[in-house]
């Protein structure tokens, strides 16, 4: 539909419970579903003849670490026909398994193996999940927000063992992290902040 | 007796020239027919992401520059109006005119880049030192408006970093005048070479409807048939008062995008000319003190200023809580930026939507039952650059 509010009264009509949430704004339309029906809303967006979204554009995680349902999975999507955008959203707790839209639009494949890269959220019934952007042998997910900038490990060319080798990061200098919002308590290091977690733990 | 015959598997990189950068792509040859291609991506990956997490807005956008490191500005310019549109701040004329100018000039270096290695992948030296000289040229209008030759820095939000400097507009105009005979004298070389066409007509197919499926976007797209241009379909900054066509392809061949992405070169060169000649004299960056830096001579008089510019390049400015995805029509296809902020100086997170990723994925679909010397041809026609694949 050209129009997005006659968009949104489309879905919400069509998918009823299936939509927790619409919002419009930005030109975009915003929606909010369950983890359950995601197959179902995708292809509902993919197929009908009132939204035709046909592409994909990307598939992201964002990390809140404070929340108890940790990950928000967001689709983006486009509609050539009707020149719109759209974005879906679900929440999911850490650990749990989401399923995979590959069979939908093949061009998932990587997007998803990024989020499980970035993030460690699994996939159910994608055909290569593997990591696509960290070393081989990584551990840990980069993208969340309890890992930190420098990561844990660092690599080298070891002339002893003639060959590549990992170890634990050691800075030369401290990292520093520039927090200038409150710049009355100076500069946060942070080593000094993990001896003190140490500390009381 | 019969003998049983295992299938080649073949490293085509990390190391190759015809990579176009890190790749490393194993083939899986039964003779010289590819049955399968596995691309293993990442060897350039920084973290790009993590790292803008981690910066204040303005300390983000060189970030940028290091994606797709061919035509460094069309990044800077999806994060400068994501980030506009969320400060729901107004860009002066004249900043879009000279962000579109120097967009075009990104645009036409990728495709010089691109259409010249990839003759270069199928066998043609000359159009590779032909096409180089003009890229020095353009880099040359990269360096004068922003000090450097590749990593500009230069789309800030609001508008742009400073304005032209003095003579830059009259020799960007004779550029224009120059450059269309040397896509005349590339196209001379290339469009009826019979080795070229042998080599990329018919190859590396894709259809409309699978372009649509893998996400697929820019000339790749294009190439297929599906009139589909971010610039015309939705505009930002001062496109939609400029008069420009989209070359669409028929077959969707290596050939066809080939042919899309010079025809791409002659409307960027009107397109410069459109603005040059449209463009006026008048502020460069929004003129809130909250947002834009003040300049040199005012800091020296005024005490606002003078705190403005300590607050902006200390804390640098707060971006209200919302999210947003923005698009561009990069020179390799939409780049896109999906932006949380949560009212803090720093974004909560930045998904960077990179078109050669999505490109790239194809690989196995695209060469499947080619040959393998068919592989150079149709990874140089994906137009694929590290800097952005692996972020």
């Amino acid at each position: 539909m050209k129009n997005l509010i006659d968009l949104e009264k489309k879905i919400n009509s069509e998918l009823t419970t299936k939509i927790k949430r619409t919002e419009i704004k930005h030109n975009q339309i915003y929606l909010e579903t369950e983890k359950d029906d995601l197959i179902d809303v995708v292809l509902f967006l993919k197929t009908n003849n009132d939204t035709k979204f046909r592409q994909l554009i990307d598939i992201t995680v964002t990390d809140y670490p404070e929340k108890n349902k940790r990950f928000d999975v967001v689709y983006l999507f486009l509609s050539h026909e009707f020149n719109q955008r759209l974005i879906l959203k679900y929440t999911i707790a850490e650990n749990e398994i989401i399923p995979s839209i590959t069979s939908i639009f093949p061009g998932a494949n990587w997007m998803e193996r990024e989020v499980f890269d970035m993030y460690g959220v699994s996939f159910k019934d994608h055909p290569d999940l593997r990591r696509i952007l960290t070393d081989y042998g990584f551990e840990g997910h980069p993208l969340r927000k309890d890992f930190p900038l420098t990561g844990h490990t660092e690599v080298r060319y070891s002339e002893d063992q003639k060959k590549v080798i990992s170890e634990p990061v050691k800075l030369e200098q401290n990292y520093r992290n520039f927090d200038y919002e409150s710049p009355w308590q100076g500069t946060r290091y942070i080593k000094e902040e993990l001896d003190n977690n140490d500390k009381k733990n | 007796m019969t003998k049983k015959i295992k299938n080649l598997n073949l490293n085509f990189g990390p190391q190759h020239p015809a990579a176009h950068g890190v790749l490393r792509l194993i083939l899986e040859l039964d003779g010289e027919v590819v049955e399968k291609a596995d691309p293993h991506i990442g060897l350039l990956h920084r973290g790009t992401e993590k790292l803008i997490e981690n910066k204040t807005y303005m300390q983000a956008v060189p970030y940028f520059d290091r994606l797709d490191y061919v035509a460094p500005m069309n990044q800077e310019h999806a994060f400068a109006l994501a980030t506009e549109k969320i400060l729901e701040i107004d860009v002066p004329i004249r900043a879009q005119y000279i962000r579109v100018i120097f967009c075009e000039i990104g645009r036409i270096l990728s495709h010089i880049l691109n259409v010249t290695t990839q003759a270069m992948d199928v066998g043609a030296l000359t159009p590779t030192l032909w096409g180089f000289e003009e890229r020095e040229k353009l880099m040359g209008f990269y360096e004068r408006v922003s000090g450097s030759r590749l990593h500009a820095n230069y789309f800030r939000a609001g508008g742009v970093h400073q304005d032209l400097p003095q003579g830059l507009e009259e020799d960007i105009s004779a550029f224009c005048e120059t450059f269309p005979k040397i896509i005349n004298d590339l196209e001379s070389l290339l469009t009826e070479n019979r080795i070229f066409k042998q080599r990329n007509v018919d190859i590396g197919v894709v259809t409309k409807q699978d372009a649509l499926d893998y996400s697929f976007s820019g000339v790749m797209i294009r190439g297929s048939g599906v009139p589909w241009d971010l610039r015309k379909s939705q505009p930002y900054d001062c496109y939609e008062q400029l008069d420009f066509k989209i070359p669409v392809g028929k077959n969707g061949d290596c050939y066809d995008r080939y042919l899309c992405r010079i025809e791409e070169m002659k409307e960027c060169v009107s397109i410069i000319k459109q603005c040059l000649s449209k463009m006026e004299k008048g502020p460069i960056k929004s003129s809130d003190g909250k947002i834009s830096p003040p300049s040199k001579k005012e800091i020296k008089q005024s005490m606002e200023a003078l705190i403005h510019h300590f607050k902006l390049f200390t804390e640098g400015y707060r971006v209200p809580k919302d999210e947003i995805y923005t698009a561009v029509e990069a020179p390799k296809g939409e780049f896109g930026v999906y932006l949380i902020s949560d009212g803090s100086n720093k974004p909560y997170k930045c998904k960077i939507r990179a078109p050669g990723f999505s490109h790239l994925q194809s690989m196995d679909y695209l060469i499947k039952g080619h040959m393998l010397a068919d592989v150079p041809a149709v990874l140089g026609s994906l137009d694929i650059v590290f800097g952005e694949v692996d972020r």
